[in-house]
């Protein structure tokens, strides 16, 4: 009778168990949904009132001054150009970097240098503005003196240094993941080293360095503080990385830190700014991730 | 003959000449490889000289037990890093339950169906969104919807939901180290799944589910986007008690000196930034440590 009712309570004890971690995992779905729903509904309501048309095509972005103006194509083009110069910069270096590290470095400099570029990641964003702000600017001033205090050039050359680690890191994985096969078959057909890697292993990871260039575009297009210190609160439809601009995040931390009411259409702007930065971000992760699973699963099959 | 000995020659030069040349790119991408590498520790080196050059001096006992004020000599940190370490702590006691819970399902309980996939996509999906986007989510949900107003609580519960996925993928990694053996040899002994997971593998994997843990909390300890978002105020003239009282954190405050005119300012900028990073590599060093203390090496 007592094992009886031992066995129960142990058999409603997993049960339980079971459902409380299941509704652990479930958060991360949760979290999503109310990512969609918290965006979605303040942003519907900004639609209500300023129609997608204008919002696609205006040139201008002027939602707290007195003339508002609501074209987001002033601070889409301000996130790319920073975004750009970064990745610019970011993919060759992180390409490289990876391929050094992959194939040609001895097992102690991996040891040491691999960390030194995940020390780039764990620095704090605010810590990159102010680099870029008080140090890169006034340098490069002294070379472009048409640059302005704030401008897209010199946080767009520290963000790249920002995203190095996502590309490098990953790129890394992606190459070192590469079956010793295919090496060993390009060596037996009489090809030397850099033949080996530059013609069969690069090719064979190049869906999964793609997938990490789109996973560090995306990482470069949400970045936040560093943009907000040295570029600039100046939405401006321009590619001349030397003038001040605004990005999508910048702005929405400028609305954050100023009076605006709740529910009044100049707060309802930062859910429609944050919608569409979702949205882009979106695309390049789900790109990048599916690349990766491909990647993954081509070589799955070779073993 | 005579010319079959001459193709013959003119074919090795020309296959030494490419060889030759070969070697040379060789050379040449290796050289590239060095700079590359040399270029970025420079630029690390030199983001942390302009920081301790700056702020180095600025950093006393006033400095760390004052408030912030007008008169930059007169401003501190005090209210700054006490927020900073409040917010973490209460970030840790709602992000480990829910990361280790989550990591335990999805490592040993799930099924492999679509829904589990869906889940293990969301995730890594999850961590790959811009940090200000968990800050709108944080304002509207937990701000507006569960009326918890600008407050330490509200910016723990953003920066739990924005460090959970970092945190989930760790454990599920730490409990995929654990040998299978164990797990067999506690369920040939008659446990039930829960029992072998609660008994044995959980208390193996710890250590690793931690390290991860404390290096995602050290991300999101940096971040002051998503505060910012929600609307962690930069003047703080007293220390948050309850877990509802509003707050600011170092790198908020930082953000708002460097964003001033006055190079004072800034210099108090880069001290606050010091104090920030000796608290990040405060974190990393005992993660690091738990890895090296409790990490085992498995001979099966």
């Amino acid at each position: 009778m007592k094992t009886k009712k031992m066995v129960r309570w142990v058999y409603w004890q997993e049960k339980l168990v079971v459902m409380v971690i299941f509704s652990c995992a479930f958060v991360s779905v949760i979290t999503t949904l109310a990512i969609a729903i918290s965006l979605g509904v303040e942003a519907i309501g900004f639609f209500r009132e300023v129609s997608l048309i204008r919002f696609l095509t205006e040139k201008e972005w002027t939602p707290l001054f007195s003339i508002k103006k609501f074209g987001i194509l002033p601070l889409l083009c301000g996130t790319f150009l920073v975004a750009g110069i970064a990745m610019i910069l970011s993919i060759p270096m992180g390409i490289i970097i990876a391929t050094y590290l992959a194939e040609y470095a001895s097992e102690r400099a991996r040891r040491f240098l691999k960390p030194v570029i995940e020390v780039l990641a764990g620095i704090p964003s605010v810590l990159y503005g102010y680099f870029a702000l008080l140090f890169v600017t006034p340098l490069f001033q002294k070379f472009i003196p048409s640059l302005s205090g704030f401008n897209a050039f010199s946080p767009g050359i520290v963000l790249a240094f920002m995203v190095l680690p996502t590309i490098a890191s990953l790129s890394e994985d992606i190459i070192y993941a590469v079956p010793q096969s295919i090496r060993e078959a390009s060596f037996a057909l009489g090809a030397t080293k850099l033949q080996t890697v530059f013609r069969a292993v690069l090719p064979a990871a190049s869906s999964g360095i793609l997938a990490s260039c789109f996973l560090g575009f995306s990482r470069a297009i949400g970045e936040t503080m560093l943009v907000t210190i040295a570029a600039g609160q100046m939405p401006n439809l321009t590619i001349n990385p030397f003038e001040p601009i605004q990005t999508m995040t910048a702005y929405i931390v400028q609305v954050s830190l100023g009076d605006v009411p709740h529910g009044s259409l100049e707060y309802k702007t930062i859910f429609a700014v944050g919608l569409s930065l979702f949205l882009i971000t979106l695309v390049f992760n789900l790109l990048g991730l599916f690349l990766r699973e491909r990647f993954v699963r081509t070589f799955q099959r070779l073993g | 003959m005579e010319t079959a000995i001459e193709t013959r020659l003119q074919q090795e030069k020309a296959a030494i000449r490419k060889r030759k040349r070969e070697i040379l790119m060789e050379r040449i991408f290796l050289t590239l490889s060095w700079i590359t590498l040399l270029f970025t520790i420079t630029v690390l080196l030199s983001i942390l000289s302009k920081l301790f050059v700056d702020g180095l001096t600025r950093i006393n006992w006033q400095f760390l037990t004052s408030f912030p004020s007008r008169k930059p000599e007169l401003a501190g940190i005090f209210s700054a890093w006490v927020g900073t370490i409040y917010v973490m702590a209460l970030t840790a006691a709602i992000a480990l339950p829910l990361g280790i819970g989550a990591a335990v399902y999805l490592e040993e309980f799930s099924k492999r169906n679509w829904f589990t996939r869906l889940i293990e996509l969301n995730i890594n999906n999850l961590a790959a969104i811009p940090a200000i986007i968990y800050g709108l989510l944080g304002l509207q949900v937990f701000v507006r919807w569960f009326n918890m107003g600008e407050s330490v609580l509200a910016g723990a519960c953003t920066l739990a939901i924005m460090s959970l996925p970092v945190i989930i993928v760790a454990s599920r990694e730490a409990l995929r180290a654990v040998p299978n053996s164990i797990r067999e040899a506690s369920l040939a002994l008659g446990a039930t799944k829960w029992q072998t997971v609660s008994n044995h593998t959980l208390p193996l994997a710890l250590p690793g589910i931690l390290t991860g843990t404390i290096l995602a909390l050290s991300r999101a300890i940096g971040e002051a986007a998503p505060l910012v978002t929600i609307g962690a105020l930069t003047f703080i003239a007293f220390l948050p008690v309850s877990p509802l009282d509003p707050f600011t954190v170092l790198p908020i405050q930082a953000y708002n000196w460097v964003s001033r005119p006055q190079p004072e300012f800034h210099q108090n900028a880069a001290a606050a930034l010091i104090v920030l990073l000796v608290l990040l590599l405060l974190m990393n060093s005992t993660a690091i440590y738990l890895r090296n203390r409790y990490q085992q090496r498995w001979r099966i």
